[in-house]
């Protein structure tokens, strides 16, 4: 399996046109305890997957756009990616000198989904992605180490993170970079985070179709609750300039 | 000689570019979901574009058929809007339900479900997408939902009104509010 894993990324790597492409990393499925899942004893179960070992770049992202026009600045319609989509190029084709390696910033998910499906490739999904993020640089599950949970914390605090290179921090154990303390990250089903209070006017939580709520039972893990906020926040056409993505298969 | 028959061709080509892109690229509003190219199945197995029901106002709610709890709450407000406006305009409205489970909702069941309910005519249309197509056309109109057991989902509870061009407009939130925004907006959009 391993050794199939490492054949894939290698034809992955030479299997484009030549230019570089982000180089993905298997992980292994397996079943954890989300932080909202603690109390409940409801188990995730992730299915083994490949991801992106680097959020993609301005400079692969503009490979994308140049051969799908309609997704250049001036082609995107508005239902699928805001008037500040790719805001920080200097035109439709162009990037700021010096930004060619930092991750692409202010896209849609519509933009994110097509750049990966454009590579065979799609988003992680929510439960995916969270499972790689829970991994320190030597454990799988560094969630109760507080090193770890403060390292998190601090870069949502830092500004422009995003005004960064790829690949020049330390990868987490599977080999990933920059899950964290770089750029807020699309996942495929950003929308299936639903807050209690969000669009319940209700106040009724037992009204709605199998009221399924994130409860509140593990707070030590401020850093997660705030991904889930964030997402819970986001519109598909939403572009922000420090939210970018990384693809999955 | 050789140059200007180029030259012709040229220009042949140019105008055969622009009328291909110009029939391509339908006129859509820059906000409109007909930009979506998804197809759809409708109760009666037969395919739908999106783009077919340009210039009708549309009443959208997401549902899933063996849905217990909201569900038919929804559908309730949703036959409750269209008698209210088929007494006040013989405009072109569709009431369309989309199921957010692809999976199991097919439509004999969806067909089940619009004759359960006494929600037949032409005015009334349910489709079944893919997986895929289900979370785009959630994403387009913010409808929140996750699978949270074999049979059930969590969802938003939303019913958005779309005008004639596919431009979403209105949106009407939660169970059992007042819908006298929601009936004044689509009829102000039938006229």
């Amino acid at each position: 399996m391993r050794m199939l894993g490492a054949l894939f990324v290698i034809l992955f790597s030479v299997g484009f046109k030549g230019y570089a492409v982000a180089e993905l990393v298997e992980i292994e499925g397996g079943s954890y305890l989300p932080s909202y899942g603690l109390k409940t004893g409801s188990q995730v179960d992730v299915e083994s997957f490949y991801i992106d070992r680097t959020p993609v770049t301005n400079r692969e992202f503009l490979e994308f756009v140049r051969d799908n026009q309609e997704w250049q600045r001036t082609n995107v319609k508005g239902i699928f990616a805001e008037k500040s989509y790719l805001q920080h190029w200097t035109s439709d084709l162009e990037i700021l000198q010096g930004q060619e390696d930092f991750p692409v910033i202010n896209v849609s998910w519509f933009a994110a989904k097509a750049y990966c499906k454009s590579k065979g490739l799609r988003l992680p999904k929510l439960n995916e992605w969270e499972m790689v993020a829970m991994a320190s640089h030597d454990k799988k599950d560094a969630r109760e180490d507080p090193e770890f949970t403060k390292f998190i914390l601090s870069s949502y605090e830092k500004p422009k993170t995003y005004l960064k290179k790829v690949r020049l921090e330390e990868p987490n154990m599977y080999g990933v970079y920059d899950i964290h303390g770089m750029v807020w990250e699309w996942v495929e089903d950003f929308n299936s985070v639903i807050i209690s209070g969000e669009s319940r006017k209700e106040g009724d939580d037992g009204l709605f179709c199998a009221a399924g709520s994130v409860g509140a039972s593990d707070l030590s893990n401020y850093a997660f609750f705030m991904r889930y906020a964030f997402r819970a926040s986001l519109k598909a056409n939403y572009t922000i300039k420090n939210l970018g993505f990384r693809c999955a298969k | 000689m050789i140059s200007s028959y180029f030259m012709k061709m040229g220009f042949g080509i140019l105008a055969l570019t622009i009328l291909i892109s110009v029939g391509l690229t339908e006129d859509f509003d820059d906000m409109s979901i007909y930009h979506l190219p998804s197809k759809w199945e409708n109760q009666d197995g037969k395919e739908v574009v999106l783009s077919e029901l340009k210039g009708n106002v549309l009443v959208v709610v997401m549902i899933y058929t063996s849905c217990q709890a909201a569900c038919p709450i929804l559908i309730g407000e949703m036959k409750s809007l269209e008698a209210q406006i088929r007494e006040k305009s013989s405009g072109d409205v569709k009431y369309i339900l989309v199921s957010i489970d692809p999976e199991q909702d097919t439509p004999e069941r969806l067909k089940k479900l619009s004759q359960e309910n006494k929600m037949s005519g032409d005015r009334w249309l349910f489709l079944r997408g893919t997986i895929e197509s289900t979370r785009d056309f959630a994403n387009l109109l913010a409808v929140k939902y996750t699978k949270i057991s074999p049979v059930d989902f969590s969802h938003s509870n939303i019913i958005s009104v779309f005008d004639k061009k596919g431009v979403l407009i209105h949106q009407q939130e939660g169970l059992r509010v007042d819908n006298k925004a929601t009936i004044d907006k689509i009829l102000e959009l039938v006229e």
